[in-house]
């Protein structure tokens, strides 16, 4: 394939990913919007409000960054877990398959479809949260860094979660065990200095936290952790993840008998 | 040029099952291939490795010029396939699917809308282009298909079932479509259970079993090979017994007025005709029994057949010696 091939090829899947859930909004683009309204309101507003202030901001402020990056999160991995397993699952991936489109384009194709809804829900949810409280951001591109790059981390996971799946069932199993668990405990309504010194310890084996605590550093000016190595951890699982998935793509796992 | 060439083809599945154990097949640029075999002889699973959608467990494939492990891309772009089972997103709309298709490879969103635009219109669609693929009956689905596999324009189109329940009338035009396209220069390989269907399209064959090709010749040869038709006649009399022996001619009754006659390539039925008419009993009508390369077919699967029995029964027996030998 030439060059301009590849690029017709790769801007098809990631037109029809963005298409699928743009079609959709009700269930996927609507729905994060809510929840967070919800978040402002019962943990802002009311409880909030009975909470002293972290690192100088009100608790408000303070989970606005982990609320949109949690957004972002579960979106990213939720497109392109659902949208590989079905294509799967109806055997319309075979349409690629067959097709001379080479397995890292289909790869990234569907992460940007995931990115592509990852982007949008969390801009959303930022609008949302700008209503709320009215935060000041204190570095932009630091903040649109992370946003991204956990954008593409967890797309590539749900890519990776849709080639083990052999059931529907299997797509929600590592969101709801896993990946809600590890958001939650990553820090989105507290800092972790508050916590005794043995969980403390134990939240720092969570990649999740460093992405919050950069995000919130981006945001807010405040982090937990530092926000070099963070970046450097969260390419560290892109380029593990990106290269494992493009290894399963190849060898066929979970699509070819 | 060799349109297609396969070396010692063997696949094994996960689950044990050797699908394929050894398919030595070629194929001519210009060809219109019939590859035919039982239900489970290995026909999906060669196409399958063929168009990149199985992974062989070892042997050689060429399309073309390209080896289809070193230059995987360029010998994909070759084929168009038609798969057996329905494989496309059933709540995409007819022309999103074809212009997806074409985007896969490589063809801009302007071309890939005319293409699709053309070949919906050649396969009688174009009314349903924009239905979603579910609403569409099942031989609307196959020729959806066909036009799918034709997006990009392939030299090698691969279709596996494409008449299976599809109406009489839309097949024979998917064969006058298929017919033009051969004669525009795609070769064609083509599986059905409809030996007519092959016997009137294709100009070479392939007999699988077994997941061995016992059979790579052109139809003609093949066909030639049958020594023996079988003719139904229609009497407008009861007949009771058999008119005397007709040398070269063996015949049967069916029912009072049917009679069965089984002629040696080298007889005419003429003598058949004379005799009868010396009873003063006429043919009102006459047909052939069956279609001339299913007898065939099922002559070699059932010889096929035979022989690994053969080969099983020895081979167990030889165990059963040693068995004994042994204390
Ligand atoms: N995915 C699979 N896993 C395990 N075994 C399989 C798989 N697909 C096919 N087989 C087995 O491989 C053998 C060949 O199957 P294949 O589908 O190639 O046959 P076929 O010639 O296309 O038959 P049909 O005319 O029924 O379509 C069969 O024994 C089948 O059960
Ligand atoms: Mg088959």
């Amino acid at each position: 394939m030439t060059f301009n091939e590849k690029f017709n090829a790769f801007k098809t899947i990631l037109v029809k990913e963005y298409l699928r859930f743009i079609r959709i909004w009700i269930q996927t683009v609507l729905p994060p919007a809510i929840t967070t309204a919800l978040y402002f309101v019962i943990f802002g507003n009311l409880i909030g409000s009975q909470i002293s202030d972290i690192d100088g901001y009100s608790y408000m402020d303070y989970i606005v960054p982990g609320l949109i990056l949690m957004a972002v999160i579960t979106n990213s991995y939720a497109n392109v877990v659902s949208s590989f397993y079905s294509a799967k699952f109806q055997k319309s991936i075979e349409e690629l398959l067959v097709s001379p489109t080479p397995n890292y384009l289909i790869l990234a194709g569907f992460v940007s479809g995931g990115v592509a809804r990852g982007v949008i829900v969390g801009i959303v949810v930022t609008l949302v949260a700008m209503y709320f409280s009215d935060i000041q951001i204190h570095s932009l591109t630091l903040s649109f860094t992370v946003f991204l790059l956990t954008a593409i981390l967890f797309s590539i996971a749900g890519f990776i979660n849709a080639i083990f799946a052999r059931s529907f069932d299997d797509i929600t199993i590592i969101p709801t065990f896993v990946l809600t668990p590890l958001t939650y405990l990553g820090g989105i309504f507290y800092s972790i200095n508050m916590l005794p010194e043995f969980w403390q310890k134990l939240s720092l084996i969570n990649p999740i936290l460093y992405m919050i605590n950069s995000f919130r550093y981006g945001l807010l000016g405040v982090s937990d952790t530092d926000i070099s190595s963070a970046l450097f951890i969260i390419i560290i699982f892109i380029i593990s993840l990106f290269s494992y998935a493009l290894y399963l793509l190849n060898k066929g796992t979970g699509i070819k008998s | 040029m060799k349109a297609l060439q396969i070396n010692q083809l063997k696949k094994r599945y996960k689950n044990g099952t050797e699908a394929l154990k050894g398919v030595d097949l070629e194929v001519n640029e210009g060809d219109f291939f019939a590859l035919l075999g039982p239900n489970g002889a290995g026909k999906s699973t060669t196409i399958g490795i063929i168009s990149g959608l199985v992974n062989k467990s070892s042997g050689n494939v060429q399309i073309f010029d390209k080896n289809l492990d070193l230059d995987p891309s360029t010998a994909k772009s070759y084929i168009g396939l038609v798969p057996q089972e329905f494989n496309f997103n059933q709540f995409e709309p007819v022309k999103e699917i074809l212009i997806n298709q074409a985007g896969y490879y490589g063809i801009n969103r302007r071309m890939a809308s005319k293409r699709a635009e053309k070949y919906l219109r050649q396969l009688e669609l174009w009314d349903k282009r924009r239905s979603m693929a579910r609403e569409l009956s099942g031989g609307m689905k196959r020729r959806l298909m066909i036009a799918r596999a034709l997006i990009h324009e392939p030299r090698l189109l691969i279709l596996d079932e494409p008449t299976a329940g599809v109406d009489i009338e839309i097949r024979r035009s998917m064969w006058d479509f298929l017919r033009t396209i051969n004669q525009q220069g795609t070769t064609i390989i083509l599986t059905t259970h409809y030996l007519e269907e092959a016997e009137s399209l294709c100009k070479n064959i392939a007999i699988i079993d077994h997941g061995i090709a016992i059979e790579n010749t052109s139809m003609r040869k093949l066909l030639a090979q049958l020594n023996m038709e079988t003719f139904i006649l229609y009497l407008d009399k009861h007949i009771n017994d058999l008119p005397q022996c007709i040398p070269g001619c063996g015949l049967r009754i069916i029912d009072q007025q049917t009679l069965e006659v089984d002629i040696e390539k080298s007889n005419s039925i003429n003598q058949v005709f004379k005799t009868l008419s010396e009873h003063k009993i006429n043919v009102l009508s006459m047909r052939n029994k069956s279609n001339r390369l299913e007898q065939l077919f099922m002559h070699l699967v059932e010889k096929n057949r035979h022989n690994k029995e053969l080969v099983e029964t020895l081979i167990q027996t030889s165990h059963e010696n040693i068995a004994v030998e042994q204390p």
